[in-house]
C-alpha cells in the first residue's frame, strides 16, 4: 500500500475512534445531574472558545475580522438564521477590506 | 415520507454548513499538496477524516516526514474534543438511532454538524443528520482536491470572506439560545474572555490551540454544570 494511504487510514482510525465509541457506547440516557449540565453547556462553551479571538485573526485584517465578529454577534442575536449570519459575516471583511485597501 | 422531510430539512441546514466547509477546505487543499497528497489522495483524506485541525496536522506531519505514531498521537490530540462533542451528540440523537446509523454518523462529528444539531430543541433524528452530511461532507472533499489542483488562484480577500462563514455559523448557533436564557449568554461571554486570555497569558499560549480549546472547554462547561445545574425535573430538559 502506498505510504500516503497509510497515513490517511492511520489518521482515520484514531479521529473515527474518538468519535463513534461515545456515540455507540453511551446510549442510555445519563442519569447524573452534573454529567447532564456539563454536556448541556459543552455545545456553547466549545463553539465560544472556538470563535473568539480565532475569528480575529482569521482575515487579513484584524479590522474587518473584528467587524465580522460583530455583525455576526449582532445578526445571531436579532435574526439567528445560519445562513444569513455567515453571509453577513462574510460580506462585511468584503467591505472593510475593500475600504481599508482603497479608502485608507 | 415523514423520514424524507426530515432528510430534506438537514440537506437545507447542510448548505450554508457546506459553502463555509467548502472555502475552508479550499485552503486546506493547499497545505495537502505542499505535503505532497495527490488530488484524490486529498479528497480522500478529507471524506474519511473531516477534520479542519486533525487534516492540517496530518498534512504538516507527512510534509514534515513524520512517524505513523507522531501521526496517531497528534490525532488523538488535534481531535480530542470530537469525544466530548460525540458524547454530547449521543444523548441528543433520538432513540430511534440504530448502531449502523450511529456508526455512520460517527464518521462525521465536526464542530458544524455537531453545533447545528445541539442548539435544536427537539433530539435529532438520523435522517436529519445524513441530509446534513449529504450536502457538506462532499462540499468539504471536493473542496480540498480543488485547494489541491487549483492551489492560491482565489484573491485573498475571497478566501478570508468564506472563511469567517464558518465563525458567523458558530454564533448563529450559540446566541439565539443566549438571547432566550441569559445564563447561557453570560457563560458564552466568560468563554470568549478566557479563550482571549489564554491566547495571552504566557505559558499558557504555548499550548496548542486544540488542546487549549478542549482545556478551556472542560473547566467552564464543569465550572458552569457545578454552579448552575440544569433542573432537574425530566429527561428533556437537557434538551431544551
Amino acid at each position: 500500500m502506498p505510504k500516503m494511504i497509510i497515513y490517511i487510514l492511520v489518521a482515520f482510525a484514531v479521529t473515527y475512534a474518538i468519535r463513534v465509541l461515545p456515540l455507540t457506547l453511551l446510549r442510555k440516557p445519563i442519569k447524573s445531574r452534573f454529567i447532564r449540565s456539563f454536556l448541556y453547556y459543552v455545545p456553547y462553551v466549545t463553539l465560544a472558545v472556538m470563535t473568539f479571538p480565532a475569528v480575529i485573526s482569521a482575515t487579513d485584517s484584524v479590522w474587518s475580522g473584528a467587524a465580522a465578529f460583530i455583525v455576526g454577534l449582532v445578526t445571531a442575536y436579532i435574526s439567528g438564521n445560519l445562513f444569513l449570519v455567515a453571509i453577513s459575516s462574510s460580506v462585511v471583511v468584503v467591505i472593510v477590506e475593500i475600504l481599508l485597501k482603497f479608502v485608507f | 415520507m415523514e423520514k424524507k422531510r426530515v432528510f430534506l430539512n438537514g440537506m437545507k441546514m447542510g448548505i450554508p454548513i457546506g459553502l463555509g466547509y467548502f472555502a475552508v477546505s479550499f485552503s486546506l487543499g493547499i497545505s495537502a499538496k505542499r505535503a505532497g497528497l495527490s488530488v484524490l489522495e486529498a479528497a480522500f483524506a478529507s471524506l474519511l477524516l473531516n477534520a479542519s485541525a486533525g487534516e492540517y496536522a496530518l498534512f504538516t506531519l507527512i510534509a514534515s516526514g513524520a512517524s505513523f505514531l507522531e501521526v496517531a498521537l497528534m490525532e488523538l490530540v488535534a481531535n480530542s474534543r470530537y469525544l466530548l462533542m460525540s458524547c454530547a451528540l449521543s444523548q441528543k440523537l433520538s432513540d430511534e438511532a440504530r448502531l449502523p446509523q450511529r456508526m455512520a454518523i460517527g464518521v462525521a462529528v465536526t464542530d458544524e454538524m455537531f453545533g447545528a444539531s445541539l442548539t435544536r430543541p427537539e433530539r435529532v433524528l438520523p435522517a436529519y443528520y445524513f441530509g446534513m452530511m449529504s450536502v457538506a461532507v462532499p462540499c468539504w472533499s471536493i473542496g480540498t482536491a480543488l485547494g489541491v489542483a487549483v492551489g492560491s488562484v482565489l484573491p485573498g480577500m475571497v478566501v478570508s470572506a468564506l472563511g469567517v462563514s464558518l465563525y458567523g455559523m458558530f454564533l448563529a448557533c450559540i446566541i439565539p439560545e443566549g438571547r432566550r436564557n441569559k445564563l447561557v449568554l453570560g457563560i458564552i461571554a466568560v468563554s470568549f474572555l478566557l479563550s482571549l486570555s489564554a491566547g495571552i497569558l504566557p505559558l499558557v499560549n504555548k499550548i496548542p490551540e486544540s488542546t487549549r480549546i478542549l482545556l478551556l472547554t472542560v473547566i467552564i462547561s464543569s465550572a458552569a454544570a457545578l454552579l448552575f445545574p440544569i433542573k432537574d425535573e425530566s429527561e428533556d430538559v437537557a434538551d431544551a
